[in-house]
Protein backbone atom coordinates (compact mmCIF):
# COMPACT_ATOMS: atom_id res chain seq x y z
CA UNK A 1 0.00 0.00 0.00
CA UNK A 2 1.29 3.36 -0.77
CA UNK A 3 1.21 5.64 2.18
CA UNK A 4 2.64 8.82 0.79
CA UNK A 5 2.51 9.47 -2.89
CA UNK A 6 3.85 12.68 -4.98
CA UNK A 7 2.84 12.97 -8.25
CA UNK A 8 4.82 15.40 -10.40
CA UNK A 9 4.51 18.14 -7.41
CA UNK A 10 6.42 21.79 -7.84
CA UNK A 11 5.92 24.12 -5.37
CA UNK A 12 6.67 27.68 -6.06
CA UNK A 13 7.76 30.93 -3.49
CA UNK A 14 6.78 34.29 -3.82
CA UNK A 15 9.69 36.09 -2.20
CA UNK A 16 9.13 39.74 -0.83
CA UNK A 17 12.02 41.90 -0.94
CA UNK A 18 10.37 44.41 1.08
CA UNK A 19 6.81 44.00 2.89
CA UNK A 20 4.81 45.85 0.25
CA UNK A 21 2.47 48.77 0.99
CA UNK A 22 -1.56 48.26 -0.41
CA UNK A 23 -0.43 50.26 -3.59
CA UNK A 24 2.76 48.73 -4.67
CA UNK A 25 0.94 45.27 -3.93
CA UNK A 26 -1.93 45.96 -6.30
CA UNK A 27 0.30 47.58 -9.05
CA UNK A 28 2.94 44.56 -9.00
CA UNK A 29 0.10 42.39 -9.28
CA UNK A 30 -1.62 43.53 -11.69
CA UNK A 31 1.60 43.74 -13.75
CA UNK A 32 1.73 40.41 -13.30
CA UNK A 33 5.37 40.66 -12.46
CA UNK A 34 6.09 38.92 -9.11
CA UNK A 35 9.90 37.55 -7.82
CA UNK A 36 9.47 33.74 -7.59
CA UNK A 37 11.27 30.44 -7.43
CA UNK A 38 10.52 26.84 -7.71
CA UNK A 39 11.53 24.93 -4.57
CA UNK A 40 10.47 21.77 -6.12
CA UNK A 41 10.28 21.43 -9.69
CA UNK A 42 8.04 17.47 -10.92
CA UNK A 43 8.54 15.68 -8.22
CA UNK A 44 7.48 12.51 -8.36
CA UNK A 45 7.75 9.70 -5.26
CA UNK A 46 5.86 6.87 -3.77
CA UNK A 47 6.44 5.62 -0.61
CA UNK A 48 5.21 2.04 0.57
CA UNK A 49 4.20 1.01 3.61
CA UNK A 50 7.20 -0.66 5.47
CA UNK A 51 9.68 1.34 3.10
CA UNK A 52 12.62 3.94 4.59
CA UNK A 53 13.54 6.51 2.59
CA UNK A 54 16.43 9.15 3.25
CA UNK A 55 16.08 12.18 1.32
CA UNK A 56 19.34 14.00 0.93
CA UNK A 57 20.64 16.79 -1.00
CA UNK A 58 22.56 19.94 0.20
CA UNK A 59 20.84 23.17 1.34
CA UNK A 60 18.49 24.62 -0.66
CA UNK A 61 17.51 21.50 -2.60
CA UNK A 62 13.51 21.76 -1.47
CA UNK A 63 14.38 18.96 1.19
CA UNK A 64 12.37 20.36 3.75
CA UNK A 65 9.28 21.88 1.31
CA UNK A 66 9.59 18.26 0.35
CA UNK A 67 8.71 16.78 3.60
CA UNK A 68 6.11 19.90 4.14
CA UNK A 69 3.96 18.69 1.23
CA UNK A 70 4.64 15.30 1.87
CA UNK A 71 2.95 15.39 5.27
CA UNK A 72 -0.06 17.83 4.22
CA UNK A 73 1.53 21.30 6.42
CA UNK A 74 1.50 23.31 3.00
CA UNK A 75 -0.36 22.21 -0.75
CA UNK A 76 1.93 22.17 -4.24
CA UNK A 77 1.61 24.77 -6.72
CA UNK A 78 1.37 21.85 -9.73
CA UNK A 79 0.98 18.27 -9.30
CA UNK A 80 -0.94 16.52 -6.76
CA UNK A 81 0.02 15.18 -2.88
CA UNK A 82 -1.84 11.88 -1.28
CA UNK A 83 -1.30 10.78 2.54
CA UNK A 84 -2.57 7.80 3.65
CA UNK A 85 -2.07 7.13 7.42
CA UNK A 86 -1.77 8.92 10.89
CA UNK A 87 1.85 10.64 10.48
CA UNK A 88 3.66 12.39 13.31
CA UNK A 89 6.30 14.75 11.83
CA UNK A 90 9.15 16.25 13.41
CA UNK A 91 9.77 19.34 11.26
CA UNK A 92 12.12 21.36 13.23
CA UNK A 93 12.86 21.36 17.24
CA UNK A 94 9.98 21.92 19.24
CA UNK A 95 7.43 22.56 16.20
CA UNK A 96 4.36 22.55 17.70
CA UNK A 97 5.41 23.28 21.03
CA UNK A 98 4.72 26.61 22.66
CA UNK A 99 7.33 27.99 25.06
CA UNK A 100 5.23 29.34 27.41
CA UNK A 101 3.14 25.77 28.31
CA UNK A 102 5.79 23.10 30.87
CA UNK A 103 6.64 19.71 29.12
CA UNK A 104 3.81 17.81 30.16
CA UNK A 105 1.04 20.34 29.17
CA UNK A 106 2.87 20.46 24.95
CA UNK A 107 2.72 16.48 25.57
CA UNK A 108 -1.18 16.84 25.83
CA UNK A 109 -1.11 20.12 23.47
CA UNK A 110 1.07 18.02 20.70
CA UNK A 111 -0.64 14.68 20.88
CA UNK A 112 -4.28 16.51 20.58
CA UNK A 113 -2.94 17.99 16.94
CA UNK A 114 -1.29 14.94 15.95
CA UNK A 115 -4.65 13.49 16.15
CA UNK A 116 -4.49 10.92 19.52
CA UNK A 117 -7.19 10.64 21.94
CA UNK A 118 -7.05 11.47 25.35
CA UNK A 119 -6.72 7.85 26.24
CA UNK A 120 -4.64 7.33 24.28
CA UNK A 121 -2.18 10.03 25.59
CA UNK A 122 -2.59 9.10 28.71
CA UNK A 123 -1.93 5.57 28.37
CA UNK A 124 1.83 6.35 27.09
CA UNK A 125 1.93 9.71 29.34
CA UNK A 126 4.84 8.18 31.62
CA UNK A 127 6.93 6.87 28.79
CA UNK A 128 7.27 10.01 26.67
CA UNK A 129 8.65 11.85 30.05
CA UNK A 130 10.39 8.39 30.57
CA UNK A 131 12.24 8.21 27.52
CA UNK A 132 12.59 12.51 27.08
CA UNK A 133 14.65 12.18 30.01
CA UNK A 134 14.23 15.26 31.09
CA UNK A 135 12.22 14.23 34.59
CA UNK A 136 13.11 17.70 36.46
CA UNK A 137 12.10 19.83 33.58
CA UNK A 138 8.96 18.32 32.47
CA UNK A 139 6.66 20.80 34.92
CA UNK A 140 8.88 23.68 33.88
CA UNK A 141 8.15 26.17 30.84
CA UNK A 142 9.69 24.76 27.35
CA UNK A 143 11.37 28.03 27.36
CA UNK A 144 13.79 27.29 30.03
CA UNK A 145 14.89 23.74 27.61
CA UNK A 146 18.39 23.65 25.94
CA UNK A 147 17.97 22.65 22.80
CA UNK A 148 18.95 18.60 23.03
CA UNK A 149 16.15 19.09 25.64
CA UNK A 150 14.35 20.08 23.56
CA UNK A 151 14.73 17.38 20.56
CA UNK A 152 14.44 15.28 22.77
CA UNK A 153 10.94 16.06 24.16
CA UNK A 154 9.97 16.37 20.56
CA UNK A 155 11.07 12.87 19.36
CA UNK A 156 9.89 10.77 22.44
CA UNK A 157 6.15 12.46 21.64
CA UNK A 158 6.70 11.76 18.35
CA UNK A 159 7.70 8.35 18.39
CA UNK A 160 5.78 6.79 21.51
CA UNK A 161 2.20 7.61 19.64
CA UNK A 162 2.55 4.71 17.50
CA UNK A 163 2.07 6.94 14.37
CA UNK A 164 2.12 4.93 10.97
CA UNK A 165 4.90 7.15 9.39
CA UNK A 166 7.63 8.80 10.59
CA UNK A 167 8.89 12.04 9.69
CA UNK A 168 11.98 13.19 10.75
CA UNK A 169 13.99 17.06 9.35
CA UNK A 170 17.48 16.51 10.90
CA UNK A 171 16.27 16.87 14.17
CA UNK A 172 18.76 13.91 15.25
CA UNK A 173 21.78 16.00 14.73
CA UNK A 174 21.35 17.94 17.89
CA UNK A 175 21.31 15.08 20.58
CA UNK A 176 24.14 13.74 21.99
CA UNK A 177 25.44 10.32 21.37
CA UNK A 178 23.74 8.14 24.43
CA UNK A 179 20.31 10.25 23.14
CA UNK A 180 20.55 9.57 19.38
CA UNK A 181 21.72 5.59 20.28
CA UNK A 182 18.57 5.82 22.09
CA UNK A 183 16.04 7.51 18.86
CA UNK A 184 18.20 5.10 16.41
CA UNK A 185 17.54 2.01 18.41
CA UNK A 186 14.17 3.32 18.70
CA UNK A 187 13.71 3.99 15.30
CA UNK A 188 14.60 0.36 14.52
CA UNK A 189 12.26 -1.04 16.74
CA UNK A 190 9.68 0.99 15.25
CA UNK A 191 10.76 -0.15 11.47
CA UNK A 192 10.57 -3.49 13.07
CA UNK A 193 6.91 -2.81 13.43
CA UNK A 194 6.70 -2.87 9.54
CA UNK A 195 5.85 1.32 10.10
CA UNK A 196 7.31 3.66 7.57
CA UNK A 197 9.93 6.02 7.99
CA UNK A 198 11.14 9.53 5.69
CA UNK A 199 13.48 11.35 7.11
CA UNK A 200 16.08 14.10 5.79
CA UNK A 201 19.45 14.26 7.24
CA UNK A 202 23.24 15.11 6.21
CA UNK A 203 24.64 12.43 8.01
CA UNK A 204 25.29 9.71 5.45
CA UNK A 205 26.14 7.06 8.82
CA UNK A 206 22.33 7.60 9.46
CA UNK A 207 21.45 7.74 6.06
CA UNK A 208 23.48 4.27 5.42
CA UNK A 209 22.15 2.43 8.72
CA UNK A 210 18.51 3.66 8.90
CA UNK A 211 17.34 3.14 5.05
CA UNK A 212 17.49 1.10 2.54
CA UNK A 213 16.38 4.22 -0.30
CA UNK A 214 17.49 7.18 -1.13
CA UNK A 215 16.55 10.24 -2.89
CA UNK A 216 18.71 12.62 -3.86
CA UNK A 217 16.96 15.87 -4.42
CA UNK A 218 19.06 18.78 -6.33
CA UNK A 219 17.57 22.04 -7.18
CA UNK A 220 14.43 21.37 -6.54
CA UNK A 221 14.47 18.23 -8.99
CA UNK A 222 15.18 14.51 -7.95
CA UNK A 223 18.75 13.77 -8.88
CA UNK A 224 18.24 10.02 -8.06
CA UNK A 225 16.17 7.67 -6.31
CA UNK A 226 17.48 4.39 -5.34
CA UNK A 227 19.65 1.70 -2.97
CA UNK A 228 20.62 4.52 -0.61
CA UNK A 229 24.64 3.32 -0.59
CA UNK A 230 24.26 3.79 -4.33
CA UNK A 231 23.19 7.01 -4.14
CA UNK A 232 25.32 8.11 -1.36
CA UNK A 233 28.22 7.29 -3.60
CA UNK A 234 26.85 9.41 -6.12
CA UNK A 235 26.01 11.58 -4.04
CA UNK A 236 29.26 12.00 -2.84
CA UNK A 237 31.60 11.68 -5.83
CA UNK A 238 29.02 14.64 -7.41
CA UNK A 239 29.58 16.81 -4.28
CA UNK A 240 33.31 16.20 -4.56
CA UNK A 241 33.31 17.40 -8.58
CA UNK A 242 32.63 20.78 -7.29
CA UNK A 243 35.64 21.11 -5.16
CA UNK A 244 38.73 22.36 -7.37
CA UNK A 245 41.59 19.06 -8.10
CA UNK A 246 43.60 18.62 -5.04
CA UNK A 247 41.15 19.61 -2.49
CA UNK A 248 40.42 23.20 -1.74
CA UNK A 249 39.06 22.70 1.92
CA UNK A 250 41.75 21.87 3.93
CA UNK A 251 40.58 19.22 6.86
CA UNK A 252 42.15 18.45 9.92
CA UNK B 1 -5.91 11.19 7.67
CA UNK B 2 -9.50 10.35 8.81
CA UNK B 3 -10.11 12.24 12.57
CA UNK B 4 -13.36 11.45 13.70
CA UNK B 5 -15.22 15.00 15.57
CA UNK B 6 -14.09 13.58 19.30
CA UNK B 7 -10.76 14.15 18.27
CA UNK B 8 -11.22 17.40 16.38
CA UNK B 9 -13.07 18.23 20.55
CA UNK B 10 -10.21 17.00 21.97
CA UNK B 11 -7.86 19.46 20.03
CA UNK B 12 -10.23 22.39 20.45
CA UNK B 13 -10.17 21.35 24.51
CA UNK B 14 -6.67 21.67 24.02
CA UNK B 15 -6.17 24.58 22.27
CA UNK B 16 -8.39 26.45 24.25
CA UNK B 17 -6.91 24.97 27.47
CA UNK B 18 -3.26 26.78 26.06
CA UNK B 19 -4.83 29.82 25.47
CA UNK B 20 -6.06 29.83 29.08
CA UNK B 21 -2.84 28.53 30.97
CA UNK B 22 -0.64 30.93 28.51
CA UNK B 23 -2.83 34.28 29.07
CA UNK B 24 -3.18 33.50 33.11
CA UNK B 25 0.45 32.35 34.13
CA UNK B 26 2.21 35.05 35.89
CA UNK B 27 -0.66 37.30 36.87
CA UNK B 28 -1.80 37.69 40.49
CA UNK B 29 -5.37 38.38 39.56
CA UNK B 30 -5.50 35.59 36.88
CA UNK B 31 -8.79 35.31 35.32
CA UNK B 32 -10.43 37.99 37.62
CA UNK B 33 -8.92 40.40 35.00
CA UNK B 34 -11.77 39.55 32.96
CA UNK B 35 -14.18 40.51 35.56
CA UNK B 36 -12.32 44.03 36.22
CA UNK B 37 -12.39 45.24 32.97
CA UNK B 38 -16.24 45.43 32.62
CA UNK B 39 -16.50 46.92 36.25
CA UNK B 40 -14.48 49.70 35.96
CA UNK B 41 -16.23 49.98 32.34
CA UNK B 42 -19.52 50.60 33.74
CA UNK B 43 -18.47 52.71 36.56
CA UNK B 44 -16.80 55.31 34.29
CA UNK B 45 -19.59 55.41 31.98
CA UNK B 46 -22.24 55.78 34.61
CA UNK B 47 -20.36 58.30 35.88
CA UNK B 48 -20.38 60.61 32.54
CA UNK B 49 -23.51 59.42 31.20
CA UNK B 50 -25.67 59.91 35.03
CA UNK B 51 -23.45 62.79 36.26
CA UNK B 52 -21.89 64.99 33.06
CA UNK B 53 -24.56 64.00 30.39
CA UNK B 54 -28.06 63.61 32.09
CA UNK B 55 -29.89 60.49 30.97
CA UNK B 56 -33.06 60.43 32.68
CA UNK B 57 -35.03 58.39 30.74
CA UNK B 58 -32.89 55.74 31.70
CA UNK B 59 -33.72 53.90 34.65
CA UNK B 60 -31.04 51.98 36.78
CA UNK B 61 -28.42 53.11 34.20
CA UNK B 62 -25.79 50.47 35.34
CA UNK B 63 -27.56 47.63 34.80
CA UNK B 64 -28.54 49.15 31.05
CA UNK B 65 -25.12 49.65 30.68
CA UNK B 66 -24.05 46.20 31.85
CA UNK B 67 -26.64 44.32 29.65
CA UNK B 68 -25.13 45.87 26.61
CA UNK B 69 -21.41 46.19 27.75
CA UNK B 70 -21.24 41.99 27.90
CA UNK B 71 -22.38 40.55 24.61
CA UNK B 72 -20.05 43.92 22.74
CA UNK B 73 -17.27 42.89 25.12
CA UNK B 74 -16.70 39.42 23.89
CA UNK B 75 -17.18 40.17 20.61
CA UNK B 76 -14.87 42.80 20.23
CA UNK B 77 -12.60 40.38 22.05
CA UNK B 78 -13.36 37.53 20.42
CA UNK B 79 -12.76 38.99 16.84
CA UNK B 80 -9.60 40.91 17.63
CA UNK B 81 -7.93 37.99 19.35
CA UNK B 82 -9.16 35.41 16.65
CA UNK B 83 -7.93 37.59 14.08
CA UNK B 84 -4.46 37.28 14.93
CA UNK B 85 -5.08 33.26 16.07
CA UNK B 86 -3.43 32.43 13.28
CA UNK B 87 -0.51 34.26 13.41
CA UNK B 88 -0.10 34.01 16.77
CA UNK B 89 0.14 30.52 16.35
CA UNK B 90 2.03 30.18 13.10
CA UNK B 91 4.51 27.64 14.45
CA UNK B 92 2.10 25.08 14.79
CA UNK B 93 0.31 26.07 11.19
CA UNK B 94 4.00 25.59 9.76
CA UNK B 95 4.67 22.31 11.30
CA UNK B 96 1.47 20.41 11.94
CA UNK B 97 -1.17 18.95 9.72
CA UNK B 98 -4.27 20.04 11.43
CA UNK B 99 -7.70 21.32 10.67
CA UNK B 100 -6.69 25.13 10.92
CA UNK B 101 -10.28 26.03 11.62
CA UNK B 102 -9.96 25.11 15.31
CA UNK B 103 -7.54 27.77 15.99
CA UNK B 104 -10.11 30.78 15.67
CA UNK B 105 -12.67 28.75 16.56
CA UNK B 106 -11.13 27.72 19.96
CA UNK B 107 -10.18 31.47 20.46
CA UNK B 108 -13.60 32.18 20.31
CA UNK B 109 -14.59 29.70 22.67
CA UNK B 110 -12.14 30.75 24.57
CA UNK B 111 -13.99 34.32 25.07
CA UNK B 112 -17.30 32.95 25.62
CA UNK B 113 -15.71 30.79 29.03
CA UNK B 114 -15.23 35.00 30.26
CA UNK B 115 -18.37 35.93 28.52
CA UNK B 116 -20.52 32.94 30.15
CA UNK B 117 -18.94 33.71 33.57
CA UNK B 118 -20.01 37.50 33.17
CA UNK B 119 -23.64 36.51 31.62
CA UNK B 120 -23.96 34.22 34.95
CA UNK B 121 -22.69 37.13 37.05
CA UNK B 122 -25.10 39.28 35.41
CA UNK B 123 -27.86 37.26 36.05
CA UNK B 124 -27.33 37.42 39.45
CA UNK B 125 -26.99 40.79 39.54
CA UNK B 126 -30.59 41.60 38.20
CA UNK B 127 -31.88 38.59 40.93
CA UNK B 128 -30.20 40.65 43.35
CA UNK B 129 -31.72 43.83 42.98
CA UNK B 130 -34.83 42.00 42.33
CA UNK B 131 -35.69 42.59 38.36
CA UNK B 132 -36.26 38.79 38.93
CA UNK B 133 -36.44 36.21 36.63
CA UNK B 134 -38.61 36.25 33.77
CA UNK B 135 -39.49 32.87 31.39
CA UNK B 136 -38.17 35.19 28.87
CA UNK B 137 -34.55 34.05 29.73
CA UNK B 138 -34.97 31.21 28.16
CA UNK B 139 -34.35 33.53 24.94
CA UNK B 140 -30.86 33.96 26.09
CA UNK B 141 -28.80 30.75 24.90
CA UNK B 142 -30.46 31.48 21.70
CA UNK B 143 -29.34 34.54 21.32
CA UNK B 144 -26.04 34.34 22.61
CA UNK B 145 -25.79 31.66 20.66
CA UNK B 146 -26.44 33.72 17.02
CA UNK B 147 -23.82 36.19 18.66
CA UNK B 148 -21.00 33.46 19.42
CA UNK B 149 -21.95 32.20 15.61
CA UNK B 150 -21.55 35.41 14.52
CA UNK B 151 -17.93 35.76 16.19
CA UNK B 152 -16.81 32.30 14.82
CA UNK B 153 -17.64 33.72 10.73
CA UNK B 154 -15.84 36.87 11.58
CA UNK B 155 -12.97 35.26 13.20
CA UNK B 156 -12.50 32.85 10.92
CA UNK B 157 -12.36 35.39 7.66
CA UNK B 158 -10.24 38.19 9.33
CA UNK B 159 -7.51 35.58 10.83
CA UNK B 160 -7.30 34.24 6.95
CA UNK B 161 -6.96 37.66 5.85
CA UNK B 162 -4.74 38.78 8.46
CA UNK B 163 -1.75 35.88 7.18
CA UNK B 164 -1.61 38.10 3.73
CA UNK B 165 -2.35 41.61 4.64
CA UNK B 166 -0.53 42.12 8.11
CA UNK B 167 -2.68 45.45 8.46
CA UNK B 168 -6.12 43.29 9.26
CA UNK B 169 -5.31 43.63 12.79
CA UNK B 170 -5.34 47.12 12.60
CA UNK B 171 -8.96 47.42 10.93
CA UNK B 172 -10.21 45.25 13.52
CA UNK B 173 -9.12 47.37 16.25
CA UNK B 174 -10.72 50.53 14.55
CA UNK B 175 -14.00 48.84 13.40
CA UNK B 176 -14.17 48.05 17.25
CA UNK B 177 -13.62 51.51 18.48
CA UNK B 178 -16.00 52.50 16.21
CA UNK B 179 -18.70 50.09 16.91
CA UNK B 180 -18.55 51.25 20.45
CA UNK B 181 -20.33 54.40 19.31
CA UNK B 182 -22.68 52.53 16.68
CA UNK B 183 -24.02 49.49 19.06
CA UNK B 184 -26.64 51.39 21.58
CA UNK B 185 -24.54 50.60 24.56
CA UNK B 186 -24.51 53.69 26.97
CA UNK B 187 -27.41 55.10 24.72
CA UNK B 188 -30.85 53.02 23.85
CA UNK B 189 -32.07 53.00 20.23
CA UNK B 190 -34.86 55.19 21.44
CA UNK B 191 -32.99 58.01 21.38
CA UNK B 192 -31.99 57.46 17.78
CA UNK B 193 -33.36 59.81 15.09
CA UNK B 194 -35.77 58.10 13.03
CA UNK B 195 -33.59 58.51 9.95
CA UNK B 196 -30.52 56.76 11.36
CA UNK B 197 -32.56 53.56 12.71
CA UNK B 198 -31.43 51.99 9.68
CA UNK B 199 -27.65 51.82 10.94
CA UNK B 200 -28.61 49.15 13.66
CA UNK B 201 -31.28 47.40 11.38
CA UNK B 202 -28.02 44.31 9.92
CA UNK B 203 -25.68 44.98 12.74
CA UNK B 204 -25.99 41.79 14.82
CA UNK B 205 -24.15 43.33 17.46
CA UNK B 206 -26.95 45.89 18.27
CA UNK B 207 -29.47 43.46 17.74
CA UNK B 208 -27.98 41.07 20.26
CA UNK B 209 -27.72 43.88 22.95
CA UNK B 210 -31.72 44.88 22.08
CA UNK B 211 -32.34 41.73 22.39
CA UNK B 212 -30.79 40.76 25.85
CA UNK B 213 -32.33 44.40 27.16
CA UNK B 214 -35.47 43.35 26.12
CA UNK B 215 -35.40 40.23 28.09
CA UNK B 216 -33.79 41.29 31.06
CA UNK B 217 -35.33 44.89 31.33
CA UNK B 218 -38.57 44.63 29.62
CA UNK B 219 -39.58 41.13 30.19
CA UNK B 220 -40.19 40.90 26.91
CA UNK B 221 -39.16 38.26 24.29
CA UNK B 222 -37.09 39.75 20.96
CA UNK B 223 -38.91 40.81 18.45
CA UNK B 224 -39.25 37.84 15.62
CA UNK B 225 -38.01 40.19 12.85
CA UNK B 226 -35.05 40.99 14.94
CA UNK B 227 -34.21 37.59 15.18
CA UNK B 228 -34.78 36.87 11.71
CA UNK B 229 -31.99 39.02 10.62
CA UNK B 230 -29.87 38.42 13.43
CA UNK B 231 -30.40 34.41 12.44
CA UNK B 232 -29.92 35.54 8.63
CA UNK B 233 -26.67 37.85 9.61
CA UNK B 234 -25.03 35.13 12.09
CA UNK B 235 -25.08 32.15 9.65
CA UNK B 236 -24.19 33.81 6.36
CA UNK B 237 -20.73 35.53 8.43
CA UNK B 238 -19.88 31.91 9.63
CA UNK B 239 -20.68 30.71 5.87
CA UNK B 240 -18.99 33.01 4.43
CA UNK B 241 -16.14 32.88 7.12
CA UNK B 242 -15.82 29.19 6.38
CA UNK B 243 -15.93 29.66 2.68
CA UNK B 244 -12.74 32.09 3.00
CA UNK B 245 -11.32 30.45 5.21
CA UNK B 246 -11.07 27.19 3.27
CA UNK B 247 -9.66 29.17 0.12
CA UNK B 248 -6.76 31.09 1.81
CA UNK B 249 -5.83 28.27 4.40
CA UNK B 250 -4.29 26.33 1.31
CA UNK B 251 -1.38 28.82 1.37
CA UNK B 252 -0.79 29.72 4.91
CA UNK B 253 1.78 27.88 5.29
CA UNK B 254 3.63 30.02 2.76
CA UNK B 255 3.13 33.05 3.77
CA UNK B 256 4.30 32.10 8.14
Amino acid sequence: MTLIELHDVSKRYFLHHKRQLLVEHVASTLRRERNSFWALRHVSLKIEAGEAVAIIGPNGAGKSTLLSIAVGVTSPTEGGARLHGRVAALLELGSGFHPDLTGRENIHLNAALLGYSRQQVHASLESIIDFAGVPDFIDEPLRTYSTGMLARLGFSVAVHLEPDILVLDEVLAVGDEEFQRKCIDRIFEFRRQGKTLLFVSHSAEFVRSLCRRAVWLELGRVKMDGEASDVLAQYRAGTQAFLPVGGGVTTG
Amino acid sequence: MLRTSHDHLYILYNLIAKDFKIRYRNMSLGIFWSLLNPIIMVTVLTFVFTRIFNNPAIHSYPLFLLIGLIPFNFFTLAWASGTNSILDNAALVKKVRFHREVIPISVVLGNVIHFLIQMVLLMGLMVFVGQGVNRYWLWLPVVLGLEIVFACGMALAFSALDVYYRDTRYVVESANLVLFWLVPIFYSLDQVPREFTILYQFNPLAAVVLACRRIFLDSMPPPESLLRNLTLVSVSALAAGLVIFGQMKKRFADYL
